[in-house]
């Protein structure tokens, strides 16, 4: 399974990119593949504000719906617009082309909460297949 | 062992000696040692139900007849979204009246169901264009309901709410039933609803959207443009309750700005049944298509690249969603949805338009004979409802010369009478409307002629409608009745119903519905009756829901019954809103912890949370069984806030849980009360009674177990039973009070649901008696029995009870076949449908499973040909597991096979045309083609199109 190790990393299994005072955020290999085919994704506004451990999207799939739960707090200064016309990047490139929003971050304190690549990897090693 | 009574051994199919060699291979000497294994002893009823035994068809129909004569059907002029209409007869005798219509389930399996799934997407592009809003489902339950699902919508994507309450605004000058179900929706879910004049609505703080009628419950006809101009700049969305025959004249809610337009599709050509049933209507903008709710056909693509159709987005039903769920309509009203579309294409745009202009010029003439008598006409512009004043002084009187004459008239506050027209009323109606009206001096003024009254005289100038509708071919290329006929018999073809073949849908109970129960549905005196008709007209009706009532009390061992809730769903949120007006009645305004085992049905948690309550999970022990443990450390650490328990009894797994009382009296101990979902009610009748087991509350699915048909996917019914202390607390009407003192509200527009088809079961209870309903309970068990035993071995059983036996369904483990052949449960059941059955419920309750119920009205022959081909089928994933046939092209990853396929010139498959096609014997001459081959569900969901496509798409 494919972890980069440059990202962070939500129990809820979003990963995310910081690049200054913003980051990218995605859902992880993981999840992708347990999601299944992937019809649509529904992301917020921009400009809207999410909050760490809160709903900011679905992604629904052929036999699933899934909440998107944010991994940190802050604004949405941007949101992928591929993925809402080609939902099946998700699946394909979860941390490449399938990003879903790029968060300002609000409170630099809930990124120490995430788990690195080691942390996600223990994690998944305690899930079934 | 042979069946206790004529009709019975007509409804269920094995005969005495099939029964007794059933028994053989499962080992029992007698049907009742059988029973005794199957059902605990401690939850036996050990008592005979006290019903009458039963009578032969002829004399039940007979007494139904005398029933019928009581009603008597005076001419309605009532409106309230339901009007007279004209039922072309080819429709009604090709759909009403016919099995191949009636007798098909959901189309859950899109290959087999093209033919209703074409008609429901004509109903679709019907709203669709009338309404001038781009997306519609396939229908929904009732008017009211589909308002209150409009609201929940709002709720669900309306922006800036701000924090506190939110609220909805209700146009006063809606249909009163339609303001209760709104009302009781929104409490419910803690929304505030202001009901008011739309002038007078402020867009402020916490307002989510609003809801207008158009043309309103009074006929008023206004412009509502500005008012969607003020809700958008303000965030909120603006829902219509409209009328189709009205947009035919009038410009359509799209078209002014509207984001959802609702309503009833009833005067399509569908009779009035004292209320129902009837297709609600739902439409709205693109950007909100992924929150609509119910059912919605789509069009995608099957394996050849063909456009096939198919149900979309089928992850926001609520079996998914579960607690996320905003909505938790499951049934649609699909055989009047296609009926209604039909009369659409049996009429086309200019017959629609023509019928329409023929009712706004009679409402003129009316108008003007009213005028004419020196009566005052309230609005200025109107379709085909006027109102009256009248004073109040003159309105009893009117009312009752009309009444005098077998008129019905809707008297309106104090002073004034409106009058709705509609498509069937002539010249001399109009005369003698207008004739009730005058005073005894007066001499009755000649109507104008309606050819010098313009096609849309009385509406203002910017409501004119200029847009086309039904401009599709299919709404031009069926005109002649012989066409017309054509056309639904070849859709009727491609579809599977009871006439054809079994359909062993688990937890669907697909039983007969033998002709006789359904021959009354159509009667003049039942069918054309309004919903809102004095009491003093329907007492053949009333008579019917007392016995009715009295019967399904006995029955599930209660003291009252509500008939309203329209579907069981309904049915469950209607039952669990009793259950808190009753802890309210006690102080406990605090109780809303509603406790839901993992294994319900999906549709318990939607209603929990429909109904307010929070949602608390119990889990399952290893054999599928509640934990008994579990449930009593959640009833426990919840005891202060516990409102109530959802149970399914059978369990949805199929198995009789011998712990059902203990787990009922822990709730009660706790303070809670139990909800018993009813839809397995079919393995209790006249061995268990939910009453006596300890619920509280029980929703029957009345078109599952006493015989009405599913309709291809409603209509359904959900009444619900209550214990004594319960009964105050059932639903109310606003218009036809129940005497329910205490009611929570209005869970559907009509005070009875969907009148017309209770005497289906009330004619079932009629004919089986007491023994004969106790026997086919034990006919199910037995046949479900007997399949997993001529399975065992080839399939694992994934539950069963005590002595290895289940309920009246049973589960096959198709998971392992993913592993050994590379097979899941979806290449089974493609492959079920080409040895010519309905597959069994896919994935329900377990994902990559198949739960198979096979009913007491199947024939043992048809139970093993159905056995049979299973095992067959099990014959081609051992070929695969052995390495004989490759894992990734074999029949049944191919699987279904269309005609076009195995006639076709090219065949480059591993396996022979003969072997695709009729893999079993008897299939040469008797099976039923899926019309397409299988379908891209994801192309579907990713693609959503849900209006006919051009027909170049299929050429």
């Amino acid at each position: 399974m494919d972890i980069p190790d440059n990202l962070r990393y939500s129990s809820e299994h979003e990963w995310l990119a910081p690049a200054g005072k913003t980051a990218k955020v995605g859902i992880t290999g993981y999840a992708a593949e347990h999601i299944g085919d992937i019809v649509f994704v529904e992301l917020p506004k921009i400009g809207s504000e999410v909050t760490a451990g809160s709903s900011f999207g679905v992604i629904e799939a052929v036999k699933s719906v899934s909440e998107l739960f944010a991994p940190v707090s802050g604004k949405v200064v941007a949101i992928n617009e591929r993925v809402a016309k080609e939902p099946e990047l998700v699946s394909a490139d979860p941390y490449g082309a399938g990003w879903l929003i790029e968060v300002e971050l609000s409170n630099d304190g809930e990124m120490s909460a995430l788990k690195d690549s080691a942390g996600y990897r223990d994690l998944l090693a305690t899930l079934p297949e | 062992m042979s069946a206790p009574n004529e009709f019975a051994a007509r409804h269920v199919g094995p005969r005495g000696d099939d029964v007794a060699s059933m028994l053989e291979v499962l080992g029992y000497q007698s049907l009742d040692s059988f029973i005794d294994a199957v059902v605990p002893e401690s939850v036996r009823m050990r008592r005979p139900l006290a019903l009458p035994p039963g009578r032969g068809e002829n004399a039940v129909i007979a007494t139904m007849r005398e029933l019928t004569d009581q009603n008597e059907v005076f001419r309605s002029y009532l409106g309230l979204g339901y009007s007279n209409c004209d039922v072309p007869a080819v429709i009604k005798r090709n759909i009403l009246e016919n099995p191949g219509w009636y007798t098909a389930y959901t189309p859950y399996q899109a290959e087999i169901a093209q033919g209703r799934l074409e008609a429901l997407l004509n109903f679709q592009t019907m709203v669709s264009d009338l309404t001038a809003l781009p997306v519609a489902n396939s229908s929904l339950l009732d008017e009211g309901t589909a308002a209150a699902e409009a609201m929940a919508m709002t709720m669900a994507v309306a922006k800036h709410m701000g924090e506190g309450t939110p609220v909805y605004l209700v146009d006063s000058a809606c249909h009163p039933q339609t303001i209760a179900v709104v009302a009781t929706r929104a409490v419910a879910r803690g929304i505030e609803v202001r009901v008011d004049d739309p002038a007078n609505f402020d867009f402020g703080e916490g307002v989510a959207g609003c809801l207008v009628q158009y043309p309103a419950t009074d006929g008023a006809v206004r412009d509502y443009a500005p008012l969607c101009a003020r809700a958008h700049e303000a965030g909120a969305l603006v829902t219509v309750a409209t009328d189709l025959l009205a947009l035919a004249l009038l410009a359509p809610p799209g078209e002014w700005g509207a984001d959802v337009a609702v309503g009833n599709s009833q005067r399509f050509g569908v009779p009035l049944g004292y209320g129902g049933p009837h297709a609600a209507f739902f439409a709205t903008k693109d950007e909100y298509k992924r929150h609509i709710p119910g059912r919605i056909i789509g069009v995608s693509r099957d394996a050849e690249g063909n456009p096939a159709l198919r149900m979309a987005l089928q992850t926001r039903e609520q079996h998914i969603r579960r607690d996320k769920a905003t909505s938790n309509v499951c049934t649609a009203q699909v055989l009047l949805a296609v009926m209604a579309s039909m009369y659409a294409v049996y009429h086309g745009p200019e017959g629609i338009r023509t019928i329409a202009t023929r009712v706004h010029r009679r409402t003129v003439q009316l108008a003007r004979g009213l005028r004419a008598l020196g009566c005052q006409i309230e609005h200025e512009h109107f379709f085909d409802t006027i109102c009256v004043l009248v004073g109040a002084a003159r309105q009893r009187q009117i009312m009752d010369e009309a009444a005098s004459r077998r008129i019905n008239l809707r008297a309106l506050g104090r002073d004034r009478i409106v009058v709705a027209l509609d498509e069937t009323v002539r010249e001399r109606d109009v005369s003698e409307v207008v004739a009730c009206f005058a005073n005894p001096q007066q001499t009755i003024p000649a109507l104008v002629d309606q050819r010098s009254i313009a096609p849309h005289s009385i509406i203002p100038d910017v409501l004119v409608r200029e847009s086309e509708y039904l401009t599709h071919p299919v709404f031009a290329r069926h005109r002649s009745e012989t066409e017309m006929l054509r056309y639904m018999r070849g859709l009727e073809a491609k579809d599977l119903s009871l006439t054809a073949a079994m359909i062993p849908l688990g937890s669907c109970t697909m039983k007969l519905n033998a002709t006789t129960e359904m021959l009354p549905v159509s009667w003049p005196k039942l069918a054309g009756i309004h919903p809102f008709a004095p009491r003093s007209q329907t007492t053949g009706y009333l008579e019917l829901f007392h016995r009715l009532e009295a019967d399904l009390c006995e029955i599930t061992g209660f003291a009252a019954v509500s008939l309203q809730p329209n579907a069981g769903s309904q049915g469950e949120f209607a039952g669990l809103l009793t259950i808190q007006a009753y802890h309210r009645s006690r102080g406990d305004d605090h109780r809303d912890v509603c406790l839901i085992p993992v294994s319900a049905h999906g549709t318990n948690p939607a209603s929990a949370v429909m109904a307010g309550m929070r949602v608390v999970v119990v889990s399952s022990d290893a054999k599928g069984n509640i934990d008994v443990e579990d449930l009593r450390a959640k009833a426990n650490a919840h005891a202060e806030q516990l409102a109530a328990l959802m149970v399914t009894y059978p369990s949805t797994h199929g198995v009789f849980e011998g712990s059902i009382r203990e787990i009922c009296d822990i709730v009660h101990q706790h303070g809670g009360q139990v909800y018993m979902d009813g839809a397995n009610m079919n393995a209790q009748v006249g061995l268990c009674s939910p009453g006596d087991l300890g619920a509280d509350v029980c929703h029957l699915n009345l078109h599952k177990t006493f015989c009405i048909p599913h309709g291809g996917g409603g209509p359904g019914m959900g009444p619900i039973g209550v214990a004594a202390h319960l009964a105050p607390f059932l639903p109310d009407h606003p218009l036809v009070p129940l005497g329910h003192a205490r009611a929570e509200g209005t869970v559907s527009a009509a005070p009875w649901g969907s009148a017309s088809i209770l005497p289906i079961s009330w004619i079932y209870i009629q004919l089986m008696g007491a023994e004969g309903l106790t026997y086919a309970t034990k006919i199910a068990i037995l046949s479900a029995n007997y399949i997993a035993k001529r399975l065992s071995g080839e399939y694992d059983l994934l539950y069963s009870g005590t002595h290895g036996l289940v309920a009246h369904e049973c589960i096959l483990d198709t998971r392992p076949f993913k592993q050994s052949a590379g097979v899941d449960v979806e290449d089974i059941a493609k492959r079920l449908i080409d040895y010519g059955f309905h597959p069994p419920t896919v994935s329900f309750p377990v994902p990559g499973t198949l739960m198979v119920e096979p009913t007491e009205s199947e024939s043992k022959e048809e139970l093993d040909r159905f056995v049979d081909a299973l095992l067959a089928i099990r014959g081609e994933i051992r070929e695969v597991e052995i390495g004989v046939t490759s894992r990734e092209d074999n029949v049944l990853r191919r699987a279904p096979h269309t005609l076009a396929q195995v006639v076709a010139d090219d065949w480059d498959r591993p396996y022979s045309r003969e072997r695709a096609a009729f893999p079993a014997p008897g299939l040469r001459v008797r099976k039923v083609w899926p019309t397409v081959a299988r379908i891209d569900n994801m192309y579907g969901d990713r693609n959503l199109v849900c209006s006919c496509p051009p027909v170049e798409a299929y050429e």
